[in-house]
């Protein structure tokens, strides 16, 4: 039997169409037994109050605090050095040996499997440089491994800014710096951010990174100075689910629910920040 | 101070390699204070490259090198001069209209903000000085604070004129500036030229001859990278000395 083009246009926007159904089947299966599971257990208590009786009770607080913590202390390292180093890769360097070992270097850091930039941590920044187990360790670590993604977003950002803006600036004898402070910048910044928050989002989920930097098993109590270890929500949740028993599985479908709906709200961010800026851009 | 007639920028011997191409060979041109120099001649002549050579944009290209020397009041840009200096004091319009992503009013005071003028009355008096020179004041002076991107073609390089005119340069240069225009806008861009005259030295490339003809006060004709002659306007178009001149402005190639 032969189909007619138009019967195999429909098959084939129906297995197109199923494809990225199946996309999002995941999602919204992970969405809704989390939801179904975790709900229950958020409540004031439990996003306010410190954990008690060995985590089985209490609240998730220091967990939530010590993720956020985390995340700022990632954005303060990794945002200014991904930036300028992709303003260095786009607008300054030649297209040389060196260039092209930065890059090959950036390609392969972004392949470095999260658990090996846990140990490279423990190595550098908690032994080597006496950080001990703290927040400055761990932020750092986790700089390093979302480095990558916020250099190659930037870069991305600053080539997307059209090269005749930046002559019709240079034009007018302006300096090379001013022109990209003033105008390449700017106009990169939407793309900049988002790429440094889905980044930083994605950090804050990480288990493997902050295992051995910072993660504190219990400590009922919230930093004092970014020499403190913290608890961290990615860690909290492996620690209430492997490591302690009789915990009530609310408690645990609770603490992932707050650790994804911090990440989707980190995403979103990134969403509305692009849009505000987008929506004030002009070409 | 200023002489009309005397000479403002001298080219030398002057060579300029895109990697293994030869665009420019051994021109020797000058530009006189306060005159419209045309330069005409067909695509990949290197009347472009000639006019970024002029305030150091070549530099940007890192396949370009250049030989020979340009001097602007006898002081040489290349050697004694830093690019930014230079391009300040020899600005470029380009072909196609670049307003940059801002409003009208940042647009013009971009330049001059960037060369440490902040006060807002002196901003504002430069950009109507600059607009008004650009005949494009009456067309935009109730909305400077609009987008720069929604004014039309010619608007946009009226303002790219005005733009650089509030950079206060010395020497103007057009780098087929109208090609992208409708007649209507190219004779207000014409007439902006005329009205400059007084106070800058201008020099349009242009691939239309009769531009050429109705603003140079001098053409210079370019071929294949070589300057073939450049003399008065009058002399140019009606007895050139090279028969290739001829053969251009009568339309028989090109």
């Amino acid at each position: 039997m032969k189909l007619s083009p138009k019967w195999k246009q429909r098959i084939a926007f129906s297995v197109l169409g199923l494809a990225s159904v199946v996309v999002i089947v995941p999602v919204i299966v992970i969405f809704s037994i989390l939801i179904e599971k975790g709900l229950p257990a958020i409540n004031w208590e439990f996003l306010t109050a410190m954990p008690r009786m060995g985590m089985r009770a209490g609240g998730i607080f220091p967990a939530i605090a010590g993720t956020m913590y985390l995340v700022l202390g990632t954005i303060v390292v990794a945002l200014p050095l991904g930036v300028l180093a992709a303003v260095y890769l786009v607008e300054y360097a030649r297209q040389n040996w060196m260039t092209r070992m930065i890059e090959v270097a950036i390609v392969n850091l972004a392949g470095v499997p999260s658990v090996v930039y846990g140990l490279f941590g423990l190595g550098l920044f908690v032994i080597f440089l006496k950080f001990g187990s703290s927040i400055l360790a761990g932020s750092l670590t986790l700089s390093i491994m979302v480095l990558p993604v916020i250099i190659t977003a930037s870069k991305e950002a600053l080539s997307s800014v059209p090269q005749s803006f930046r002559e019709a600036s240079l034009a007018l004898g302006v300096s090379k710096w001013q022109t990209i402070r003033c105008i390449v910048l700017p106009n990169a910044l939407p793309g900049i951010l988002t790429g440094t928050i889905l980044g930083v989002s994605r950090a804050a989920g990480e288990t493997a990174p902050i295992l051995f930097t910072v993660a504190a098993f219990y400590l009922p109590r919230l930093p004092k100075s970014v020499f403190d270890q913290c608890m961290a929500l990615p860690y909290h949740l492996y620690v209430l689910s492997t490591q302690v028993p009789n915990v009530n599985p609310k408690i645990q479908y609770g603490t992932a629910l707050v650790l994804v709906a911090l990440v989707f709200i980190l995403n979103f961010l990134a969403i509305v920040v692009r849009a505000h800026i987008r929506g004030k851009k002009q070409w | 101070m200023v002489n009309p007639g005397t000479e403002k920028i001298v080219a030398e011997d002057l060579n300029i390699y895109y990697g293994p191409l030869h665009v420019l060979k051994n021109v020797t041109l000058s530009v006189r204070n306060h005159e419209i120099l045309g330069i005409i001649g067909p695509a990949n002549s290197g009347k472009t490259s000639f006019l970024k050579a002029l305030n150091r944009l070549n530099d940007l290209n890192p396949n370009c090198r250049m030989s020979g020397s340009i001097r602007i009041d006898g002081k040489d840009i290349n050697r004694e001069m830093d690019a930014e200096d230079i391009r300040k004091r020899v600005a470029m319009v380009f072909a196609l209209p670049l307003p940059l992503p801002m409003s009208i009013f940042d647009n013009i005071a971009y330049g001059p903000r960037r060369h440490g003028i902040k006060n807002r009355k002196e901003l504002e008096r430069i950009a109507e000085k600059s607009l008004r020179s650009a005949f494009l004041w009456d067309e935009v002076k109730d909305r400077l604070t609009g987008s720069a991107m929604k004014l039309s073609g010619g608007q946009q390089q009226r303002l790219c004129i005005a733009r650089t005119l509030a950079v206060d340069p010395e020497v103007i240069l057009y780098d087929e500036p109208c090609s992208g225009l409708d007649p209507i806008s190219t004779a207000k861009v014409e007439e902006a030229m005329f009205e400059l005259k007084a106070r800058y030295t201008q020099i349009l490339v242009t691939n239309n001859v009769k531009q050429a003809a109705r603003v140079g006060e001098r053409v210079a004709f370019f071929l294949m990278g070589e300057l073939v002659e450049a003399d008065d306007a009058k002399k140019i178009f009606t007895a050139p000395n090279d028969k290739r001149t001829e053969d251009y402005i009568t339309g028989r190639f090109g």
